[in-house]
């Protein structure tokens, strides 16, 4: 197996970004104007990138599957934006930024691109600041902050719980402006279904237009996916409902490596599942952990009202075992501990609840204070349980959330194809094996606005132009194997829905390879898999026909492409014999039942290569070093 | 026990912009309150599609009233009869045991109608991209704090900012105006330093893009405040308005 290389620049971590931005070649505006670039996924990576692209003088053509580019799921982020400008003066830095998230993604990221992250992220703040998005603000007028989980500091930046919408509104303004301004053409409801190589270097894509059903082709000089990740492989996420990994799937199976594909992460504070008909699980921002208290009675089977039940017969779990960061640890570590308690029955009522409390705080600060804060959050939990959190602690449990996995990057965040970018949360660079809270909204925009429009430039300053046209046959002969996939999906004519299928996936997923994994339970889930995968193409049922707006169609592609990557999943999961971040091996514990990394056996990123339908892939390991920071065990005690 | 209730759904059926249309009923069977009106609609949908009949079309995503992709008219108001609330937040819980639901795609001229309950929306970007932005290029913005701005002028300018983009304001105006949907943007950066210098060009560009899109005009019957799922405010409208004077 090739070493894969990231072609990071030869310098001390501080430098490296400067130096390759010195050192690489410019493509000329003259040039610029020449290339077109194809941009998949409108959300805060996509979004930004293509705008900035198209200022940089670009032809840039944008495709995503929603009616309109503001619709992608970034705009559900609630919490906040992490940048390193230390308006606390609380003891940030640049370093404290990049020393929290090496360590919060428990040492599984490559340490120059987290470095690189941390270095933009004040730009970001800036940027959008003159794009006039209204971050909240203290009394005098300057930008208000609060901590978010695994960090010491308040350095997130927010929009009361609004931040990934006004964000992304921002960045959907910058791309209207270059929409109006001509350099830019949007294509709306339109799903990109394959990817076109030929001779290693990607061409161009296909996609499916979704009201009229046409397959179509377009060629450039370069693919940017920014298509979101793949926590609705577990159907059941915080995830908007059309979240896939069709793009990602349809790159791995043309030849781009898929990195890290078991680092989900699983988000403790989201509403509990109830019912078989339940189609989201919503996410309630990690912010509230500021202020809330995370807690369960003390007693299993004490069935009294949360009122009811004394503060010395309440088991406030995550302040009492992590002191130094309490209900501010990270998401992975308090994942875990929610189920263990309601694993061992002390969840609210005996279910898979626990508290969260505000009562303190309202206590303490006023409920107008508390509803300053999260005052959207709080009225949107009341509307979906009916419940009102100024008077009831709000109930909770962990869901899946977010990939840090996605298609491999090297530096530039460039894919082992070339002219194959990959962006935000659809790549796997800067996150490792766990997500710190407010550092998504970051990441994307430092992807979008900043690190894309400085690589692209050099790399098609070396490629050159692509003289290949959607007219050649590697395009024709792909739009047909679209059209051949879409037409078997119509064909089956089962006895069960592809929302169907996709639940019994979650289920299955969840049970074997979610907050806690083991060698039998992953090995289960792959011998069940291929049965479920065989049930789906000879029992699936789609209406209707492909020439016009069906809903359930493109619902089924995707879940064909979860059912493939749902088993390249467990499979990463099952080689990797350690405890790391969101990833908790069962035979991988320390004396004490906390996690233990295994640094000398597993300290790198596992890169998946396709080797064909029912092959086994192949896997690519690129060793992380760790420079600035020692990897030691991660603790929050 | 969860509680069960049973409803009928009475949907606007139709396959094309170019074919008729029609009511069609569906008995829910008994139903837990905690399900939300769009996982009914999902329940339907299967059913429907295990029968072999074409499930009811309509448009969603996020499923937490934030994305702004669902919306239909229920029992004849925007989003349905619980105020502050999009579709998807919904809840059977909010509606009668034993009940008629009526449900209808969004209605105006300049929302055509696709399929079923999915309307094209789309002159709602072309009227942001007419100017609902600040003209600023990646890379040269100034240090953030540069800047104070007043709190009150940053939550108003939030407040504002809040629109969804869903479209029900037009599809409760008599007049099918989309003024609400275009003041939020011009009174959040109207409250702003940075939308300063574009100020005069912004309003006119996209009240005229408005025009241009077939909405119609204001005629102060307050319906799209009542109907916005994020309450978004008339002084914003009335805020518009003063732009417009002003910048002619």
């Amino acid at each position: 197996m090739t070493i894969p290389n990231a072609g990071i620049p030869n310098a001390p971590l501080p430098e490296i970004w400067a130096r390759f931005q010195e050192t690489s070649p410019l493509l000329s505006p003259a040039n610029r104007a020449k290339r077109t670039i194809l941009v998949v996924g409108t959300g805060l990576a996509g979004s930004a990138a293509a705008a900035t692209l198209a200022e940089q003088g670009y032809r840039v053509k944008v495709f995503c599957l929603q009616d309109s580019p503001r619709r992608a799921h970034s705009i559900a982020a609630q919490g906040g934006i992490n940048a390193a400008k230390n308006y606390k003066h609380d003891g940030d830095s640049i370093f404290r930024l990049f020393h929290d998230t090496i360590k919060g993604g428990d040492f599984r990221a490559r340490e120059a691109n987290v470095y690189r992250l941390a270095q933009l992220s004040n730009a970001i703040i800036d940027h959008c600041v003159a794009q006039g998005i209204p971050f909240t603000r203290e009394y005098g007028g300057y930008l208000a902050n609060r901590s978010f989980g695994g960090a010491q500091v308040s350095r997130t930046f927010y929009a009361q719980g609004q931040t990934g919408q006004q964000l992304l509104l921002g960045a959907y303004g910058a791309l209207l402006r270059q929409a109006a301004g001509g350099r830019l053409s949007l294509h709306p409801r339109t799903e990109m279904l394959d990817l076109v190589v030929v001779d290693n270097r990607v061409r161009g894509l296909v996609v499916r237009h979704l009201l009229s059903g046409q397959v179509e082709a377009h060629a450039g000089d370069a693919v940017v996916l920014a298509t979101g990740g793949y926590a609705n492989l577990y159907c059941l996420s915080t995830n908007a409902r059309s979240g896939n990994v069709t793009a990602l799937w349809r790159a791995y199976r043309r030849g781009a490596w898929f990195a890290n594909p078991c680092f989900v992460q699983i988000h403790p504070t989201c509403l509990p599942a109830q019912g078989g008909q339940q189609s989201k699980l919503t996410l309630m921002s990690e912010s509230l952990r500021n202020d809330g208290r995370v807690w369960v009675p003390k007693a299993a089977g004490d069935r009294r009202r949360a009122a009811a039940i004394p503060e010395d017969e309440r088991d406030y779990f995550l302040e009492e075992r992590y002191p130094a960061f309490g209900n501010l640890v990270p998401r992975d570590v308090a994942s875990r501990q929610i189920k263990e308690r309601c694993d061992l029955g002390l969840g609210i009522d005996g279910g898979r609840a626990v508290y969260l409390d505000l009562a303190d705080a309202i206590r303490a600060q006023g409920l107008p204070a508390i509803r300053r804060k999260y005052g959207n959050l709080l009225d949107m939990y009341q509307r979906l349980t009916g419940d009102d959190p100024a008077h009831e602690p709000m109930r909770i449990y962990p869901a899946a959330h977010y990939s840090m996995g996605g298609l491999w990057v090297d530096y530039s965040l460039m894919s082992n194809l070339s002219g194959l970018f990959v962006l935000g949360e659809a790549n796997f660079s800067d996150h490792g094996a766990n997500r710190l809270g407010a550092s998504a909204l970051m990441q994307g925009l430092a992807d979008g606005y900043f690190i894309l429009p400085n690589t692209l430039g050099p790399y098609l300053a070396k490629a050159g132009p692509n003289p290949i046209d959607a007219r050649h046959d590697s395009f024709r002969s792909s739009r047909e194997e679209v059209e051949a996939r879409l037409g078997r999906l119509l064909k089956i004519k089962g006895s069960r829905t592809a929302a169907d299928l996709h639940r019994e996936l979650g289920l299955l997923l969840w049970d074997h390879c979610g907050i806690v994994r083991s060698e039998a339970g992953l090995r289960a889930a792959l011998a069940k898999l291929p049965r479920l995968r065989e049930e789906f193409w000879g029992n699936l049922m789609v209406p209707g026909a492909g020439a016009d707006l069906n809903q359930s169609l493109e619902l089924a592609g995707r879940v064909a492409d979860f059912l493939e990557c749902g088993e390249l999943v467990v499979q990463d999961a099952l080689h990797r014999r350690e405890s790391c971040g969101c990833h908790l091996r069962e035979e991988s514990r320390t004396e004490d039942h906390e996690p233990r990394r295994r640094d000398e056996e597993y300290a790198y990123v596992a890169a998946w290569e396709y080797r064909g339908q029912g092959q086994a892939p192949g896997l690519h390991r690129e060793p992380l070093a760790f420079t600035l920071v020692a990897p030691g065990q991660r603790s929050y005690r | 026990m969860e509680k069960l209730i049973h409803l009928t759904l009475r949907v606007w059926r139709q396959p094309g912009p170019d074919r008729p249309g029609r009511f069609h009923d569906y008995p829910s069977g008994p139903v837990a309150t905690s399900l939300s009106l769009l996982e009914l609609l999902d329940l339907v949908n299967e059913r429907l599609t295990l029968n072999g009949e074409e499930p009811i079309a309509f448009d969603h995503d996020c499923r937490e009233g934030i994305c702004g992709a669902c919306g239909a008219m229920v029992d004849g108001l925007a989003h349905g009869p619980k105020s502050e609330t999009t579709l998807c937040q919904l809840h059977l819980r909010d509606l009668a045991d034993g009940g008629l639901v009526v449900i209808e795609p969004f209605r105006a001229l300049a929302f055509p109608l696709i399929k079923d309950l999915v309307v094209d929306r789309s002159a709602l970007d072309r009227i942001m991209a007419a100017g609902g932005y600040v003209s600023v290029d990646t890379g040269g913005a100034p240090e953030a704090n540069v800047i104070p701005i007043p709190q009150s002028d940053a939550d108003q300018a939030l407040a504002a900012a809040s629109c969804i983009g869903c479209g029900a304001c037009v599809a409760s105006c008599p007049h099918a105006s989309a003024m609400l949907f275009v003041g939020g943007k011009v009174s959040q950066l109207a409250c702003l330093p940075q939308g300063q210098p574009e100020r005069a060009r912004r309003v006119l560009a996209m009240v005229s893009a408005a025009d241009r899109e077939g909405f119609g005009a204001c005629g102060n019957h307050r319906e799209c405040e009542a109907a916005c799922p994020k309450r978004l405010s008339l002084r914003h409208l009335a805020r518009m308005n003063r732009e417009y004077l002003s910048a002619r």
